[in-house]
């Protein structure tokens, strides 16, 4: 075998913006471009083209719901994002640590836990066949009418939280439960071999490989969560989907809702590409195969 | 390279201890018996091939010896000392067992996600408690020792099948183990891969390894072993130095099964 050294960046970056390939490139962006103008002109040309355009995208309204006028009895769309990301970190957090518990619960072997591995199977089960709604409907109304001290008295927020935390961690447990699956069995004999105990093993050759694994699911799932956080509109929480709602309500103009649409929307593109840059990563690193 | 500050305490190295005693072990997957009573025992410096057909429980029977798997019944001594059986009530310490017994597996089952350097000193930092710097330099003398010194800092996935199960014999001698045991190392790799491996094997045994080859090599066997035993129906049905068992095997069940690898042409 002939000795592999540090691959030639220079020689590689050459390669990428090479003739051929600035040839597909033209070729990309004209088709690209076509198609858009295609889109654009059905858009344009449709007969009711003009009252969409009034209806969803007046520039007018949409600032106006962007900044909110208390006054006039609407809120920021802007302002109430800020609710949405609260919720979406709060939940991604509790679901992290949720979802484990239920995946290394559900991966034990022994008898001792068998109750506790029947109950998390049927959570699972339950959570993930239930529809989110439902889940929020049933936790924002069904808990405040119990009338507990200290838990029927909480904000619309603080259940939607719970709700999305309670539907979420079923999905973000399996995904957990993949990554470690995927790891070989005997990865774990190797490991053992050598005198590791099962918990350095776990730590040192199993996790890291998981891991790198589920961090692209994982993000799949969160980009989807950050979206869910305005069902939590539904229970009174004034979110940016409510806001808009609500200005829609108010004014007859619904430019609200494409001023929402197009702020999740740069909520979630930086974390689409964010999983995009960390799997391209873990690629480079591996093939490189220098450093660690 | 005596250490004996770790708790393990061997017995004397004397002919009756041995550095491997196994009597009477019997280990079953379900319904079916795969180990039947084997009964073997191995000398220090002793390199013992096992060979038989598939299935005949040659893995199993290491796997035992690692405590990879809970026997059924019998006893295994590690110099003298009661690794598995019912004399050992309670008290072994697996991990500490196992750092003592090396085993490089068919399938290699380096760590994917480390470099060579790293396969080979994760165990020795984080189970011996060596320094980085120390186990660092063991990997560079040992990795060296096997020409695999510009590996170092590769990733398994960029080494040849041969290379990587070098790697892995490499990683396992770091745990400067007093016993090897080999798992039909060379059976994944490529013909013209399985020589450079055997090389490392055939060093071992020169520099006065005590091994436990599992093998589908014969001739490899024939030439390296100082005894091979033949397993069949879970039982070593013979065992002789390899002149002899090769040549006038006495049991039925071994001159078939020689005549089978013969007739293949492997012998």
């Amino acid at each position: 075998m002939e000795a592999q050294g540090l691959p030639d960046l220079s020689a590689r970056r050459s390669r990428i913006l090479g003739d051929g390939d600035r040839r597909g490139l033209i070729l990309s962006t004209t088709s690209t471009v076509v198609v858009l103008a295609a889109l654009l002109a059905v858009f344009l040309l449709a007969p009711g083209s003009g009252q969409v355009r009034h209806t969803f995208f007046n520039p007018a309204d949409m600032w106006q719901a962007f900044v909110g006028n208390p006054k006039a009895g609407y809120y920021s769309v802007g302002e109430a994002l800020w609710l949405n990301i609260r919720m979406f970190v709060a939940a991604e957090i509790l679901i992290l640590i949720a979802a484990l518990i239920v995946a290394v619960i559900r991966q034990s072997t022994g008898p001792v836990l068998l109750p506790l591995r029947v109950v998390a199977t049927v959570y699972v089960d339950v959570a993930r066949g239930v529809p989110l709604i439902l889940v929020i409907f049933a936790i924002g109304f069904g808990v405040p009418a119990l009338q507990l001290r200290g838990i029927s008295t909480q904000s619309a927020a603080v259940y939607g939280v719970a709700a999305l935390v309670f539907s979420y961690s079923a999905y973000v447990s399996e995904v957990y439960r993949a990554g470690l699956n995927s790891v070989h069995r005997s990865q774990v004999a190797a490991a053992r071999s050598l005198g590791l105990s099962g918990w350095a093993s776990m730590r040192y050759v199993i996790l890291p490989q998981a891991v790198r694994t589920i961090i692209p699911p994982l993000l799949n799932d969160f980009i989807s969560l950050q979206k869910d956080t305005a069902l939590v509109g539904l229970l009174g929480a004034i979110e940016a989907n409510k806001a808009a709602e609500i200005y829609s309500d108010t004014v007859f103009n619904y430019s609200s809702y494409t001023v929402a649409a197009i702020l999740f929307l740069l909520l979630t593109i930086p974390l689409a590409r964010f999983t995009d840059h960390l799997i391209a990563r873990d690629r480079a690193r591996r093939l490189a195969g220098a450093g660690q | 390279m005596g250490r004996t500050d770790d708790g393990f305490s061997p017995g004397e190295l004397s002919g009756a201890a041995g550095a491997l005693r196994i009597e009477g072990l019997r280990k079953s997957f379900g319904a079916h018996e795969v180990l039947r009573g084997v009964d073997l025992a191995v000398a220090p410096h002793e390199v013992i091939c096992l060979i038989g057909a598939s299935g005949s429980g040659k893995s199993t029977l290491l796997r035992c010896v690692n405590l990879l798997e809970r026997i059924d019944a019998g006893t295994i001594w590690l110099e003298g000392q009661a690794i598995a059986g019912p004399s050992t009530g309670r008290g072994v310490d697996e991990n500490l067992v196992r750092r003592h017994i090396g085993i490089v597996f068919q399938a290699f089952n380096l760590f994917p996600h480390m470099t060579v350097e790293r396969n080979v000193t994760l165990a020795p930092m984080k189970v011996l408690g060596l320094s980085r710097s120390d186990a660092v330099a063991q990997a560079i003398e040992l990795l060296e020792r096997f020409g695999l010194g510009e590996k170092r800092a590769d990733y398994p996935d960029r080494l040849s099948g041969g290379q990587q199960q070098r790697v892995a014999i490499v990683r396992a001698l770091a745990m400067r183990p007093r016993l090897m045991m080999l798992d039909e190392v060379t059976s994944a790799l490529d013909p013209e891969l399985v020589a450079d491996v055997l090389d490392v094997i055939r060093e071992l045994a020169e520099g006065g390894m005590t091994m436990l080859i599992a093998t589908h090599e014969m001739g490899f066997a024939r030439d390296i072993a100082s005894r091979v035993c033949f397993l069949a129906d879970g039982q070593i049905v013979e065992q002789a130095p390899p002149a002899r068992l090769f040549s006038q095997p006495s049991d039925e069940r071994t001159r078939r099964f020689l005549r089978r690898i013969t007739d293949a042409g492997r012998l």
